[in-house]
């Protein structure tokens, strides 16, 4: 079982890309566990087409401890099992706290299964505290993916991450698998991903290009694979699957100091007009 | 080598650097007092005594006040432990009311952090009214409570509306500051924004007095009103001890604040003087020169010659009552020695009435106190703010042009500074023998050794250490608590004190159990003698 986590800055499109490549790995015939780790609840939308999912925060509040992991475990596109954390409210309580339990909770119920290929767990945005590194401590996720996209902000997301992953690649075991850069169509936008990866030490694993077709999907509560799996964005996507099936480049991290990023934003990030 | 030296010998050098500055030898103050280290971090792995933010606010200050609700926000523990454990005493008044047997808690689990405890604070709120009808609620926040920032002072704004109660919440989570001396200045300030001040009602007579920092632990409280009432004076309000909402309320009204415990209480003595112009005194209630100083200095501030001549009768009067018993115990007792490690003033108060029985003191400290408890007042303006005391909210408060009286004039007001040390605090090092050690956050490391090496016989402190040092064969009485005993202020208290000691330093218990480190002391003795530590 290779436990996966997806990490980036807030927006970039992890839920997004996380349910994307998934329908990619089950084309690939894997069995595969998306934990969402986000208490907006939305990491699992596209394949279970629409928010039906009752959170585990929620069940456990309601119902106290004793769970039928059934009430939270939902099936989806290509056999894909959901689990959503869920969480407070926006501005009370402790999101943070709140992934520790749930995680803690459906590794009690029996939720990690000895026939799943991958458990995903797709995190909101920055690691701001204890609770959103929950994934990649204690040995859970060992390999780690950063979307990003030629952005500053989204490149300096990828580095703050970086700096996680390093503090608990020690006593995790934690690794960085790759960038995946999800095109916002700026300036260098390629050249410049994949020479912050190479700093870090890592990849950027694969450029998935800016297309209107996962938005056309994305209204319709599906992910593009299956919407419109002949179109080239789908094509996309399972290249994408098949080059985290196949990697095997995973590192420690080394973080780029903030001169040195912006040193390289302004080598590749500006095209001569 | 001296008994400084030998305990800071076994110090590596980091915890040497910060502990040297925490101890000292008394020497005689003539020359000016000594600095001593105090209210900074204690350094992690030291074995301290302090307690927390939380445990000053809720269990010291805000507490004992018998007609408010007190709910601790946060999970049991905090709550359970603050329960009756000061042994602050109350009665109910003619409402009825008191409230302090109980223990309010929102019992915080797991959900309630993460989903943020404030609902379950409104409906601990709701029940505490429907039940109880309490007319105030305090909440005291605890650490988690700070970490998911409920916003406790939203909610009680809003039971305030909703019952039409007072609600006051105290945001006193305990990893604030450096000791519980940040939770006794957050109570203050919640105290002198909400309570004082909000009842105009004047007292009955001109020689009105309050009571700061007396929280009736054993019935203190009940003695020192006792006499101050058989003088003739009003005890508008007594803080915090049997204290009641009502009473804090007009407490401002009077011409006298009288401080005990000076630690815990002078924020609420000085915003009393800057707004309603409350001139305040130092007091000790504890033995029985001090307490006659007390009374003398008390009548003397309101300068009326049938309040001075009343005083000495009933000086006379209780003292006549007591000196038999005092003289008994006083031959029972005389040529022992003390140690003492209390919070941030019995340390210095009990001197006196070990004093008056005939006891020394060896050692003094305390757990929380500031420079100016050990050096005196006057060092104020020297002590420098860090970034831990900077935590802690400083209130600025004003004059109050409407309601500001000054008792005294501006001249008699500085014959009395000069004369009976009118807002001032000489501190606990002026009032030590030669020879005697200060030390600051004493650890329990330092309590064994200094057992060992000055072989006090009895030490004074608290439930954390007294059993090591019984079992050490060492007699030791909580202060914090007086054990199951007390009131030991006042006249009588003093006779309940001396009694105590007897009948511990006289229980055959001391010979009946011989514990093998016992059967082993000459050997270590002579051991020691003959080779030095390494």
């Amino acid at each position: 079982m290779r436990q996966v986590a997806i990490y980036g800055k807030g927006g970039i499109g992890k839920s997004t890309t996380t349910q994307n490549l998934n329908a990619g790995l089950a084309a690939m015939g894997k069995n595969i566990m998306i934990v969402g780790c986000d208490p907006k609840a939305d990491s699992t939308r596209l394949i279970l087409g629409g928010l039906a999912q009752t959170s585990v925060l929620d069940t456990l509040r309601e119902e106290g401890e004793d769970i039928d992991l059934d009430l939270v475990l939902k099936m989806g596109y290509g056999g894909i099992r959901c689990v959503e954390s869920g969480g407070p409210e926006p501005g009370v309580g402790c999101a943070g706290r709140g992934i520790i339990t749930s995680i803690s909770l459906l590794e009690r119920l029996g939720a990690y299964t000895d026939d799943l290929d991958y458990v995903f767990y797709d995190v909101l945005g920055d690691v701001v505290c204890g609770g959103f590194a929950m994934p990649i401590r204690e040995g859970k996720a060992r390999e780690i993916y950063i979307v990003c996209s030629g952005e500053m902000m989204a490149l300096y997301a990828a580095n703050n991450i970086s700096k996680g992953i390093r503090k608990y690649a020690n006593t995790g075991g934690v690794r960085l698998g790759g960038l995946i850069c999800n095109s916002r169509n700026v300036d260098g936008e390629a050249d410049l991903v994949s020479a912050v990866a190479k700093e870090l030490g890592t990849q950027m694993i694969h450029f998935v290009p800016r297309d209107n077709m996962v938005q056309r999907a994305e209204i319709n509560k599906k992910t593009v694979i299956e919407y419109d799996p002949d179109c080239s964005q789908a094509g996309e996507y399972r290249a994408l699957a098949q080059k985290i099936d196949g990697n095997d480049m995973f590192v420690i991290p080394k973080p780029l100091t903030q001169e040195r990023l912006e040193a390289l934003l302004m080598e590749h990030g500006i095209l001569d007009a | 080598m001296d008994v400084k030296s030998e305990i800071l010998g076994r110090y590596n050098a980091k915890v040497f650097k910060n502990r040297k500055d925490h101890i000292l030898r008394v020497t005689g103050t003539e020359g000016g007092v000594p600095e001593i280290a105090a209210n900074t971090r204690a350094m992690p792995g030291i074995m301290t005594n302090r307690g927390c933010c939380y445990a000053g606010c809720k269990g010291v200050v805000v507490g004992p006040i018998r007609d408010a609700v007190t709910i601790t926000h946060g999970p049991i523990g905090c709550g359970f432990y603050t329960w009756g454990t000061r042994r602050n005493k109350a009665r109910a008044g003619e409402d009825g009311k008191n409230f302090i047997q109980y223990c309010f808690s929102t019992d915080m689990q797991e959900s309630d952090i993460v989903f943020g405890g404030d609902k379950k604070l409104r409906q601990a709120i709701k029940e505490a009214v429907e039940i109880f009808h309490p007319q105030t609620v305090f909440i005291c926040s605890t650490c988690p409570v700070g970490l998911i920032g409920d916003d406790i002072h939203a909610v009680a704004a809003e039971a305030e509306k909703l019952y039409g109660i007072t609600c006051t919440a105290f945001s006193c989570e305990g990893y604030k500051g450096v000791s519980q001396s940040g939770g006794h200045h957050i109570a203050n300030n919640g105290l002198m924004k909400r309570l004082i001040g909000s009842n105009d009602t004047p007292p009955e007579t001109k020689y009105s007095v309050n009571l700061l920092g007396e929280y009736n632990i054993g019935g203190d409280g009940w003695e020192v009103e006792r006499i101050l009432r058989r003088i003739g004076y009003d005890v508008v309000s007594v803080f915090t001890g049997d204290g009641s909402v009502e009473r804090i309320s007009r407490s401002h009204m009077v011409n006298l604040n009288l401080v005990q415990c000076h630690r815990s209480i002078n924020y609420v003595a000085e915003m009393m003087k800057t707004v309603y112009g409350v001139d305040w005194l130092k007091v000790n209630f504890i033995g029985l020169d001090a307490v006659c100083d007390s009374l003398r200095n008390i009548a003397e501030f309101f300068g009326d010659e049938d309040l001075k001549r009343r005083t000495e009768e009933v000086v006379a009067e209780e003292m006549a009552g007591i000196a038999e018993d005092m003289a008994f115990f006083k031959n029972k007792l005389e040529g022992r020695t003390a140690a003492l490690f209390v919070g941030g003033s019995r340390s210095h108060h009990y001197q006196a009435l070990l004093k008056n029985l005939g006891v020394s003191t060896v050692l003094a400290g305390y757990e929380f106190a500031h420079r100016d408890d050990y050096e005196g007042r006057d060092i104020i303006p020297e002590i420098k703010e860090d970034a831990d005391s900077k935590n802690i909210e400083q209130l600025e408060v004003e004059r109050d042009p409407k309601r500001y009286r000054a008792f005294l004039s501006p001249e008699r007001y500085e014959e009395l500074k000069a004369s009976i040390g009118l807002e001032n605090y000489r501190g606990m090092i002026r009032d030590m023998p030669d020879g005697s050690y200060v030390v600051d956050d004493l650890n329990h490391f330092e309590t064994e050794q200094f057992s060992k090496l000055l072989r006090p016989d009895i030490f004074f402190s608290g439930i954390k250490d007294k059993y090591v040092l019984q079992k050490g064969g060492t007699l030791s009485r909580q202060l914090h608590s007086y054990d199951y005993s007390g009131p030991y202020a006042g006249f009588k208290g003093a006779v309940v004190f001396g009694r105590d000691l007897v009948m511990g330093l006289y229980a055959p218990a001391w010979n009946m159990v011989t514990p093998p480190w016992k059967k082993e002391r000459p050997e270590k003795d002579s051991e020691k003698e003959g080779s030095s530590h390494a």
